[in-house]
C-alpha cells in the first residue's frame, strides 16, 4: 500500500516540503520496500487552490494516507472526502520521516490548518 | 541558509532602506526584491544584469481575427465586460475561458501570456533576484514567488537571504513571507501605521514566522510611537530599534551615493543597532557563521 | 466633458501620501460649498479614507457573485466542469463533488459546460459598498471580506451607480501599484493625479504610473509631497526634471514639514485645520478644469 508524502525533489533523500498545495513533487512509496514513484504537483503553478488541485491528484492516486506539513481546510475536506489520513511531518529528509512513519512516532492531523488569511476591510466607522 | 524578509504593513515606511543598509552590513548575503509591483531596491544598489527571463503568471484571451464570423456570442456569455465590439480586453479579461467554449469558429484561445520578467543580477553586496510586474498585470505572488526561487538557488552556499518584502498583506506578501526564519517588520508612527503593523504581525505568525520590529522615523509623532511600543509589549515582541527621521538620509538617496554613505547617517548608525539585534536572533550560536 | 468630473488620485508606489491628498481635496472642494462632491475609497482591500474623515454610515450595498450549486442528485461525477474551471473552484473525488466558492470568480463556466445540468448559481456575498457622509462630503466605500480573492468585483460595483449630475465631482482614491485593480478604478475618469515625493524611489514609480495613464489616455498631473524646503529646494529636481520630460505640470507641491507629518499620523485633515491648504487644494480644480477642456476642444 503506497503512501503520498509532499516533497522537495523527486527522490527519498529529497525534504519533506512543509506546503502541501505548493509542494514540488508528490512522492509515492510503498513504506515497505521504499520504491518510489515521482508525481509533479498539478498545484504548484495554478493562481489559486494550489490545495484543490494537489488533493485531487492524492485521492486520484488511490493512496490513503498522506506525509505533508500544513494542510489548509480545502485540501483537508477533499482528503477527507476520498478518505486520506494525513500525518504531520518535519521538514526533515524523507528517509527520516519514513522511519519516523514506520516507528508509529508521526501524528495524525485530524483538523485543517487556517486557511490562507485574506485582507480586512476597514468599514466605515 | 537562513531567510530574512523586511516588511511592512503599508509602503513607503523605509523598507528598502533598511533592506540596503543590512545588505552592506552584511557584505554578502543574497538580496531579493520581493515587491514586484513597485520595485525599489535595484536603485539603491545598482545591479550588474546577468540573467532575464519573461516570466508568464496569466492566461488570458487571444483572438485571430481571420476565423471570427462576427456572430458575437463571446460577447453576450463573457460576465466581465472583457469582449467588446468583438475585441478582448487583456485588462479586463479573467482568463475564465468560457468565450473560448461558447465560440462556434474556434477563434478565441485561452493562452499563457507574459506578465513580467524576472532579473538575476550581480551587485557589490552579493548576488540579487528582482522582478518587474508588467503595467495592469495581475497575480504578482507568483512572481514573488519566481524571485524567491532564484534567490534560494543563488543562495545555495551561502549563510543568509534578505529579502525586501511587499507591502501590505495580500498575495504578495503571502508569498514574500512563507516559509521564511524572521521577520522584521518596519513600522511608521501613525494611527495606519499601526493598524498595518498589526495585521502583517497575523499574517507573520499564521505562517510561524518570528518576527522583531522597528520603527522608523519615531520621532515624527512620538504619541504614536508610544502606542506602537505598548503595543508591542502587549504583544510579546521585541521592538528592536527605533530610527530617527533624518534629512541625510534623503540627501543620500537624491545624490545617489553608496549604501555604505547611508550608514554614516545618524539613521544609520541606529540600523546597524537593529542589524546587530537581528543578526543575534537569527544566528543564536554567534555571529561569526556570517 | 461630460455631467460629471472624475479625478483619480493614484501613486505608483505606496506611503506617498495618496490618501492624504485624496482625503484632504475632497474636504477642501465640500468645505467650499456649491457643487457636491463624493469621494469613492476604491483601495477596496486596505480602505482607510474613513479613517480621517469618520463618515457616519448611510446605506450599505452588498456585492455579491454568482457561484456554483450542484444538484448532487442529477451529477454524475463526469468531472467535465473541473476540468474547465480556471480557478480550481470545483474538484471531483470517486462519488463526490465538492466546491470553493472563495475561488470562484463568478464566470459561469462550469453551469455553461455541465452536460447534465446539475449546476445552478447562487449569488455569494464577497464585499459591500458602504455610503456615508461626513459634514457636506459624500463618502462610498468599497470594502473586500476577509480572505476574499479578486477585488475587481467591489470596484466595479463602487463605480456602478456613479451619479451623472451636472457640476458632480467625483474623486476616487485609488489603490497603490499599476496592476489591474488599478486600471480598473482609474478606467473612465477625467483626469488623474498622481502623488509622488522628491526621491530616487518616488521619480521611479511615478515613471510607471505616468505610462501606465498615458496608456489608457488619461489626463494628468503630479502633486509632489514631502518636497524639498528652502534648505533643500533642489531636492525637487529630480521630479521636476522627469515631468518636464514627460510634459506633466505640478499642481501643487506639500513640503515637508514635520508639523504636518504629525497632524497626518493622528489622522487629522490639515486642509480643516490649516485654512491655507484648504485654498490651495480648492485651486487644483479650477487648473484641472482649464486641462480638461484644453484636451477636449
Amino acid at each position: 500500500m503506497r503512501i503520498a508524502i509532499s516533497a522537495t525533489g523527486k527522490d527519498l533523500n529529497a525534504y519533506v516540503d512543509p506546503r502541501f498545495g505548493r509542494c514540488a513533487y508528490l512522492l509515492l512509496v510503498n513504506p515497505e520496500t521504499l520504491e518510489c514513484e515521482a508525481v509533479t504537483n498539478p498545484g504548484r503553478t495554478v493562481g489559486g487552490g494550489a490545495g484543490i488541485k494537489a488533493a485531487q491528484e492524492v485521492v486520484n492516486q488511490g493512496v490513503k494516507e498522506l506525509i505533508t506539513g500544513q494542510c489548509g481546510p480545502n485540501a483537508f475536506g477533499i482528503l477527507a472526502a476520498g478518505g486520506v489520513k494525513i500525518f504531520q511531518a518535519p521538514g526533515e529528509m524523507v528517509r527520516k520521516v519514513l522511519e519516523l512513519y514506520q516507528q508509529g512516532e508521526l501524528s495524525e492531523l485530524t483538523v485543517p490548518g487556517p486557511s490562507r488569511p485574506g485582507p480586512q476591510g476597514w468599514g466605515i466607522r | 541558509m537562513r531567510q530574512l524578509v523586511i516588511t511592512s504593513g503599508k509602503g513607503g515606511t523605509g523598507k528598502t532602506t533598511v533592506t540596503a543598509g543590512f545588505l552592506a552590513l552584511a557584505w554578502r548575503a543574497v538580496s531579493a526584491d520581493a515587491d514586484v509591483d513597485a520595485p525599489n531596491l535595484h536603485l539603491l544598489l545598482h545591479p550588474k544584469v546577468l540573467e532575464e527571463k519573461g516570466f508568464k503568471g496569466a492566461k488570458t484571451v487571444v483572438k485571430d481575427p481571420e476565423l471570427c464570423t462576427e456572430c458575437g456570442k463571446c460577447e453576450e456569455h463573457c460576465r466581465f465586460q472583457a469582449i467588446q465590439n468583438l475585441t478582448p480586453d487583456p485588462f479586463r479579461c479573467e482568463g475564465c475561458g468560457v468565450c473560448a467554449y461558447v465560440c462556434p469558429v474556434g477563434a478565441l484561445k485561452l493562452e499563457e501570456v507574459e506578465t513580467g520578467r524576472s532579473i538575476v543580477s550581480r551587485t557589490k553586496y552579493g548576488p540579487f533576484s528582482h522582478a518587474r510586474l508588467y503595467i495592469g498585470a495581475e497575480a504578482s505572488g507568483k512572481l514573488v514567488t519566481e524571485v524567491r526561487k532564484n534567490a534560494e538557488k543563488l543562495g545555495e552556499s551561502e549563510k543568509l537571504i534578505i529579502i525586501d518584502g511587499a507591502p501590505g498583506i495580500g498575495c504578495p506578501v503571502i508569498a514574500s513571507l512563507s516559509g521564511t526564519d524572521l521577520t522584521l517588520i518596519v513600522a511608521e508612527p501613525s494611527v495606519s501605521g499601526l493598524h498595518d503593523l498589526e495585521r502583517v504581525l497575523g499574517v507573520a505568525r499564521h505562517f510561524g514566522v518570528d518576527a522583531l520590529v522597528c520603527i522608523n522615523k519615531y520621532d515624527l509623532c512620538p504619541e504614536m510611537t508610544g502606542e506602537i511600543a505598548h503595543y508591542c509589549l502587549r504583544e510579546n515582541i521585541d521592538l528592536i530599534g527605533k530610527i530617527p527621521f533624518d534629512p541625510a538620509v534623503l540627501d543620500v538617496m537624491e545624490q545617489e551615493r553608496s549604501v555604505e554613505s547611508l550608514l554614516q547617517t545618524e539613521a544609520g548608525k541606529v540600523i546597524e543597532k537593529v542589524w546587530d539585534n537581528v543578526i543575534s536572533r537569527l544566528f543564536p550560536d554567534g555571529r561569526e557563521t556570517l | 466633458m461630460g455631467y460629471q468630473v472624475i479625478i483619480s488620485v493614484l501613486s505608483g508606489k505606496g506611503g506617498t501620501g495618496k490618501t492624504t491628498v485624496a482625503v484632504n481635496f475632497a474636504f477642501s472642494l465640500a468645505a467650499k460649498g456649491g457643487d457636491g462632491v463624493l469621494l469613492l475609497d476604491a483601495d477596496v482591500e486596505e480602505p482607510n479614507a474613513g479613517l480621517y474623515l469618520k463618515p457616519t454610515l448611510e446605506e450599505v450595498v452588498p456585492v455579491s457573485v454568482p457561484v456554483p450549486e450542484v444538484a448532487k442528485e442529477r451529477c454524475n461525477y463526469c468531472g467535465i466542469c473541473a476540468d474547465f474551471c480556471q480557478f480550481n473552484a470545483l474538484a471531483i473525488i470517486p462519488g463526490a463533488i465538492l466546491t470553493f466558492p472563495e475561488l470562484c470568480h463568478g464566470c459561469g463556466g462550469c453551469s455553461l459546460v455541465c452536460p447534465v445540468e446539475a449546476i445552478q448559481e447562487k449569488p455569494r456575498e464577497i464585499g459591500r459598498v458602504e455610503k456615508g457622509r461626513a459634514d457636506f462630503l459624500e463618502i462610498w466605500q468599497g470594502c473586500l471580506n476577509v480572505g476574499e480573492a479578486p477585488p475587481v468585483p467591489v470596484t466595479r460595483k463602487l463605480k456602478e451607480g456613479l451619479p451623472r449630475q451636472k457640476g458632480k465631482i467625483i474623486i476616487i482614491d485609488v489603490p497603490p501599484g499599476a496592476s489591474c485593480p488599478v486600471v480598473e478604478a482609474i478606467r473612465g475618469s477625467d483626469y488623474a493625479i498622481l502623488v509622488t515625493e522628491p526621491t530616487p524611489f518616488g521619480r521611479h514609480d511615478l515613471e510607471i504610473a505616468f505610462q501606465l495613464v498615458q496608456q489608457l489616455g488619461i489626463p494628468h498631473g503630479v502633486i509632489l509631497n514631502r518636497a524639498g524646503t528652502e534648505d533643500r529646494a533642489e531636492a525637487d529636481n529630480i521630479i521636476e526634471e522627469l515631468c518636464s520630460t514627460y510634459k506633466v505640470p505640478i499642481l501643487l507641491k506639500i513640503p515637508f514639514s514635520p508639523h504636518l507629518a504629525a497632524l497626518g499620523a493622528k489622522g487629522v485633515l490639515f486642509s480643516k485645520v490649516i485654512p491655507y491648504w484648504q485654498e490651495q487644494f480648492s485651486q487644483i480644480l479650477s487648473k484641472i478644469k482649464e486641462r480638461c477642456s484644453c484636451a477636449n476642444s
